[in-house]
C-alpha cells in the first residue's frame, strides 16, 4: 500500500522498524527461542534426576543449567513473551496509532536482545553462571569462572531494555488513549500492563543497583559483601528479593490480564466485578513490594520480622481470591466456547489456585523452615509460573494469533497440545510437593538411592517428556498453520470478541486506526455490536497521518552496549586477545555515538497522505 | 466425557499413592516426624493443608459445574445476561478468606517466637550447645567440652539441643527433615536453632542451600543416644589422643604422617581442622557424607582422586601405593570411640 515512501529490503525493514506491531512479533520470536533453550535445559536436568546417582550431567554443569534455566525463563522468555503481547495489543486496545515513544520501544527490544545474547555468550567462555538465578553471595563471588560476570552484565544490559520499555508503556497508557477511553474503561490487560510497568520501574532499579554492586565486587574488587572487610552477605539477599519478589507479579499480573480478556470473550459475558479486579490488581502489586523477606525466613532476620512478613504475605491471598472468584463468575451463566485459547484460560483458574494455596502454606514462617529450599518450593513456583504465566501465554498466543499473523492456529493440534501439556505439567510438578516434604532439597544434581525419593523423581521426569511432546506439537502447529491455517484476512473479528483491537482491519495497517475511534463504553466493540452498527464511531475526520521514521540507531546502540559489557568481562579473563579497554572504548563509542546522533539529528517522521488512507478505507470497506 | 473424567482423577490417584504409605524414607522424611519441632511443623502443615484443600475443593466444584453446565451449544447465538458484578458476593469472598487467614496467623506468630533461639552459649547453659560450621562440602561440629567431630553429630535423646550455625566459605543450610526445620549457615552471621529427638536413632541431614558443584553430596547424620550413652561418648571423644590411636595400626599411621594428612584432618585434639576431623572416622556410616564407609575401593579412590567423587571439594589428590593404601585404610578404620557392639 505504501507508494508514498521508498521500498526497503525485508531485513532492513525489520532491523530499523519502530512499529509496535512488528516489535511485538520480534519479542514473540526472541522470547520463544529463549523459551525453547531454557526448556531444553530443564529436560536435561530432569533426565539427570530420573534415577538416583545418575551421571548424565556433572554437578557443575547441572548448576550452570539451573542458573541459566531460571534466569532465561524469567528475564529472557516470560518477560519478552508478555512484552510481545503488550507491544502488539496495548496501542490497539486503547485506540492509539503507536506507543508514546516508538524509537525508545525499538531501543528497548534491541537492548533486551543484546543483554540476552551477552548472557548466552558465557557458554563460549568456560560455561554459564553457576550460583543459581538468585546469585547469592558469597557463592556468586567465586572468581574461578567467568559465568557470573556474564550474568551480572547480561542482566544489567537487558534490564535497561526492560526498564525503558516499561516507561514507554506507562506514558502510552496515560497519554495515548482514544477519546472516551477513561482509565476505568481500560481493558484489564491494559490495566495489568500498566500496573506491571509501574512495578518494573520500582523493582528493576534496585536490581540494577544490586548488579552494579556485584559487578564492582567481582571485577573491581570492592568489598560490599565480604564480612572479613566489614561487608554483609545478607544485604545482597535483601536487594535481590526487593526486586525478585515483585518480579513474580511483574510476570503474573499481565498473565491475569490475558485471562481477563480471553475468559469474557469466549464466555460471551462481560468481566464480573471489573472495578474489584482493577483494585485487586493494584493491591496485589502494592503487597508484592511489602513481602520480599518471605524468601528469607531461614536467614535469621528475627521472629518479629518473620511474623510481619509472614502475615503480609498471606494477605495477598485475599485480592488474588477475589480475582479467582470473579473469573469463575464471569464464566458462570455464560455460553462458553471451549477452543484452545479458552481451554488454557479456563484451566488456568484451578491450576493457579493449586499454586496459590501452597503459597499461603509457605507463608507460615515457622512451617516454612521445613519447606524452604526444598522441592516443595520448586513445585509451588512452577505451579505459579507454568500453571499461571505459561498457560496464560498459551491462551494469549491462540487468542491474538489471528490478529498478529493473519491466520488462525489449528484447533485440533491445539487441543492435542493442551492435553499433552496439562498431563505433563501435573505429572512433573504435583509429585514434587511430596519430594520436598520427603527430604529432597532443591538444586541438587543427584540424590542417593534408597532414600524413598526414586519413584516420584521418575514420575516427574516422565512428566517433562509429555510437556516436551506438547511443545513439539505447538511448533508443528505453528508451521502447519503458516502453510495451511485458516486465513482471516479481511475478517476483523474472528472470535466475536469485545475489545477494541478486534475493530482494526486484518492485516492491521501500520497506522492501526484510519480514524481514531470514539469510545462509548467498557468493552467498546461489544457495545457497538449491541447498541450501534458493530463498527466503531470515528472521533476525527480522515486526514494525513503522522508516522515516525524507522531507524538503525537502536541496533547500533545495543551492539555498543554488548561490547561495553563484554569488554568489562574481558578484564576478568586470564589472557584476553585484545586489550579489554579497546573493546570497552569501541562499545562506548557505538553506544554514546548512537545516542548523540539521535539527539543531534532532527527526525520529523513522515506523513501518510489523506488520499492513501482513504484508498485503504475503501479497500477495507470501512470509513465514514 | 470419560476421557475428561480420567484426567481429572489423575491428581486424586497420586494422592492415593501418597496416602497408601509412600511417605519416604524413615528418619529422613518430614512426613514421619521424630521430634518436638518436626511434630509442631507437621501438625501446622496439616492445619494449613486442610484449610487450603477446602478452598481448592470449592473452586474445583464451581469450575466443574461451569464446565459441564455452561457450554455453548452448536448454533446457540443467544447472548447471555451481561452482569457487571455482585457486591454481596464479592464481599463474601473477601471476608471468608480473611477469616481463614486469621486462623493461620496465630500459629504463625507463636511458632516463629517458639523456634527462635539466640546464638549465645551464655543463654543456653543448661542445654547441650553445639557449634555447627558449614564448609564446602562437609560439616564441623564443635562441642562445648572442647572436642570436634565431623559429618556426624551426636545428641542426647529427649532434650532440646541448641545448634549454633556458622559458615566458613559460602552459605549453607542445616536441615534434618525428620527432626525439624532448617536455618541457614551464613558467613559472618551466627544463627541458631534447636532440635529434639524423641527416640534414639540415626537421622539423615542435608545441606539445603546451593553451595557449589557438590551441594547435593553435603549430607550428614544426627545420632541420638540415651543420655548415659551420650555422656560416655563425650568422655570417649575427649580421651582420644593421636599417638595412642597409632598403636592399633602403626604402618597406616606412618602413611598418614608421611602424606601430611594431619595438616588438614585433626585427630583428638591435635592437628588442623581445615578438613573433617577424623577422631571417630571408624564409627561413621558414610565417608564424605554419601559414600559407603565399608567400600575399600571407593575409599582408596577418594584419597587418590577426591575431585572425581566430590567435584569442587578442597582435598588435594594423594599418590599412594596399593600396599600403603591398605595400611592407611586399616588405620582410618581403627579410629573408633564407640564400642563395637553399639546397636546403631
Amino acid at each position: 500500500m505504501a507508494s508514498y515512501k521508498k521500498e526497503k529490503g525485508v531485513v532492513w525493514d525489520w532491523l530499523t522498524t519502530v512499529d509496535h506491531k512488528k516489535l511485538g512479533i520480534m519479542y514473540l520470536i526472541a522470547g520463544t527461542l529463549f523459551f525453547l533453550k531454557a526448556g531444553l535445559m530443564a529436560v536435561f536436568m530432569r533426565i539427570q534426576l530420573i534415577m538416583p546417582e545418575n551421571s548424565f550431567l556433572t554437578g557443575q554443569t547441572f548448576n550452570e543449567f539451573i542458573t541459566m534455566h531460571g534466569t532465561i525463563m524469567l528475564f529472557l522468555a516470560a518477560t519478552p513473551l508478555l512484552f510481545a503481547f503488550m507491544n502488539f495489543v496495548i496501542p490497539l486496545q486503547i485506540g492509539a496509532r503507536d506507543v508514546a515513544f516508538p524509537f525508545v520501544n525499538a531501543l528497548g527490544f534491541w537492548i533486551f536482545l543484546s543483554g540476552g545474547l551477552l548472557l548466552s555468550t558465557s557458554w563460549f567462555f568456560g560455561g554459564g553462571p553457576d550460583a543459581g538465578w538468585t546469585a547469592y553471595v558469597p557463592l556468586s563471588l567465586n572468581e574461578e569462572q567467568l559465568g557470573l560476570d556474564f550474568y551480572v552484565l547480561g542482566l544489567q544490559v537487558s534490564g535497561i531494555g526492560t526498564l525503558i520499555s516499561a516507561i514507554n508503556f506507562l506514558v502510552t497508557i496515560i497519554n495515548m488513549r482514544a477519546p472516551g477511553m477513561t482509565m476505568m474503561r481500560l481493558p484489564l490487560f491494559v490495566w495489568t500492563s500498566f500496573v506491571t510497568s509501574t512495578l518494573i520501574l520500582f523493582a528493576f532499579t534496585p536490581l540494577a543497583a544490586g548488579l552494579a554492586l556485584l559487578m564492582l565486587e567481582r571485577i573491581f574488587d570492592a568489598q560490599f559483601f565480604n564480612p572479613a572487610a566489614g561487608g554483609n552477605v545478607v544485604i545482597w539477599q535483601h536487594i535481590f528479593w526487593i526486586f525478585g519478589h515483585p518480579e513474580v507479579y511483574i510476570l503474573v499480573l499481565p498473565a491475569f490480564g490475558i485471562i481477563s480478556e480471553v475468559i469474557p470473550a469466549f464466555s460471551r459475558k462481560r468481566l464480573f466485578g471489573y472495578t474489584a479486579m482493577v483494585f485487586a490488581t493494584m493491591i496485589i502489586a502494592f503487597l508484592g513490594f511489602m513481602v520480599w523477606a518471605h524468601h528469607m525466613f531461614t536467614v535469621g532476620i528475627g521472629p518479629v520480622a518473620n511474623s510481619i512478613f509472614a502475615i503480609a504475605t498471606m494477605t495477598i491471598a485475599v485480592p488474588t481470591g477475589i480475582k479467582i472468584f470473579n473469573w469463575l463468575f464471569t464464566m458462570w451463566g455464560g455460553k462458553i466456547t471451549f477452543n484452545t485459547a479458552m481451554l488454557f484460560a479456563s484451566s488456568f483458574v484451578p491450576t493457579f489456585v493449586l499454586g496459590g494455596v501452597t503459597g499461603v502454606m509457605l507463608a507460615m514462617a515457622p512451617v516454612d523452615y521445613l519447606y524452604h529450599d526444598t522441592y516443595f518450593v520448586v513445585a509451588h513456583f512452577h505451579y505459579i509460573i507454568v500453571g499461571g504465566i505459561v498457560l496464560a501465554l498459551f491462551a494469549g498466543l491462540f487468542y491474538w494469533y489471528p490478529k498478529m499473523f493473519n491466520h488462525k492456529l489449528n484447533e485440533k493440534l491445539g487441543v492435542v497440545f493442551f492435553i499433552l501439556f496439562t498431563i505433563g505439567f501435573h505429572l512433573t510438578f504435583f509429585v514434587q510437593h511430596f519430594l520436598g516434604l520427603m527430604g529432597m532439597p532443591r538444586r541438587v544434581y543427584t540424590y542417593l538411592g534408597g532414600q524413598g525419593l526414586d519413584e516420584f523423581n521418575m514420575i516427574s521426569t516422565i512428566g517433562t517428556f509429555f510437556m516436551s511432546a506438547a511443545v513439539i506439537v505447538l511448533v508443528i502447529n505453528i508451521v502447519y498453520s503458516a502453510i495451511k491455517g485458516e486465513r482471516v484476512i479481511g475478517i476483523n473479528d474472528p472470535w466475536d470478541a469485545r475489545t477494541l483491537e478486534w475493530a482494526t482491519p486484518t492485516p492491521v495497517p501500520e497506522y492501526n486506526f484510519a480514524q481514531t475511534p470514539q469510545i462509548r463504553s467498557l468493552d467498546p466493540l461489544f457495545y457497538e455490536k449491541v447498541h450501534g452498527d458493530g463498527t466503531m464511531k470515528p472521533a476525527e475526520p480522515v486526514d494525513d497521518i503522522h508516522m515516525p521514521n524507522g531507524s538503525i540507531l537502536p541496533v547500533i546502540i545495543s551492539i555498543g552496549l554488548y561490547f561495553l559489557g563484554f569488554g568489562l568481562i574481558m578484564l576478568e579473563m586470564a589472557e584476553p586477545i585484545v586489550s579489554p579497554w579497546i573493546v570497552v572504548a569501541l562499545g562506548g563509542l557505538l553506544t554514546f555515538g548512537g545516542m548523540a546522533m539521535r539527539s543531534l539529528k532532527d527526525d520529523h517522521g513522515y506523513h501518510i497522505p489523506k488520499s492513501v488512507v482513504k484508498a485503504d478505507l475503501k479497500k477495507l470497506g470501512g470509513g465514514k | 466425557m470419560l476421557k475428561n473424567l480420567l484426567w481429572r482423577l489423575t491428581p486424586a490417584a497420586l494422592v492415593l499413592v501418597f496416602l497408601s504409605g509412600c511417605l519416604g524414607e524413615e528418619n529422613l522424611t518430614a512426613l514421619d516426624p521424630k521430634g518436638e519441632a518436626a511434630q509442631w511443623i507437621y501438625d501446622n502443615m496439616i492445619l494449613s493443608l486442610v484449610i487450603m484443600t477446602l478452598v481448592s475443593v470449592i473452586v474445583f466444584a464451581i469450575f466443574f459445574i461451569i464446565v459441564v453446565k455452561f457450554r455453548r451449544k452448536e448454533g446457540d447465538d443467544e447472548l447471555p445476561k451481561q452482569v457487571h458484578g455482585n457486591t454481596a458476593m464479592e464481599i463474601t469472598w473477601t471476608v471468608i478468606p480473611v477469616l481463614l487467614l486469621i486462623i493461620l496467623f496465630i500459629p504463625t506468630v507463636t511458632g516463629t517466637f517458639e523456634f527462635h533461639v539466640d546464638a549465645d552459649p551464655a543463654e543456653h547453659e543448661d542445654a547441650v550447645y553445639i557449634n555447627v560450621t558449614g564448609h564446602q562440602y562437609w560439616w564441623q561440629f564443635d562441642y562445648e567440652e572442647g572436642f570436634t567431630a565431623g559429618q556426624e553429630v551426636y545428641i542426647p535423646v529427649g532434650e532440646r539441643v541448641v545448634f549454633e550455625l556458622n559458615a566458613e566459605d559460602v552459605i549453607h543450610s542445616f536441615w534434618v527433615p525428620a527432626l525439624g526445620g532448617k536455618i541457614d549457615n551464613i558467613p559472618g552471621v551466627s544463627n541458631a536453632l534447636w532440635l529434639q529427638a524423641e527416640e534414639p536413632g540415626v537421622y539423615l541431614g542435608k545441606c539445603a542451600e546451593l553451595c557449589g558443584p557438590s551441594h547435593a553430596l553435603m549430607d550428614f547424620k544426627v545420632i541420638a543416644l540415651e543420655r548415659d550413652e551420650y555422656d560416655q561418648w563425650v568422655d570417649d571423644m575427649l580421651a582420644v589422643e593421636a599417638e595412642e590411636t597409632a598403636a592399633n595400626a602403626e604402618a597406616g599411621y606412618e602413611v598418614f604422617q608421611e602424606n601430611a594428612c594431619i595438616n588438614c584432618h585433626a585427630i583428638g585434639g591435635e592437628g588442623m581442622a581445615t578438613g573433617p576431623t577424623l577422631t571417630n572416622f571408624g564409627d561413621r556410616q558414610k565417608f564424605a557424607g554419601v559414600y559407603d564407609i565399608d567400600d575399600d575401593e571407593e575409599l582408596a579412590n577418594w584419597i587418590r582422586n577426591p575431585e572425581e567423587l566430590k567435584q569442587g571439594n578442597n582435598m588435594p589428590p594423594h599418590d599412594i601405593s596399593d600396599d600403603d593404601m591398605e595400611d592407611l585404610i586399616a588405620y582410618l578404620r581403627s579410629l573408633q570411640v564407640r564400642p563395637a557392639d553399639a546397636d546403631y
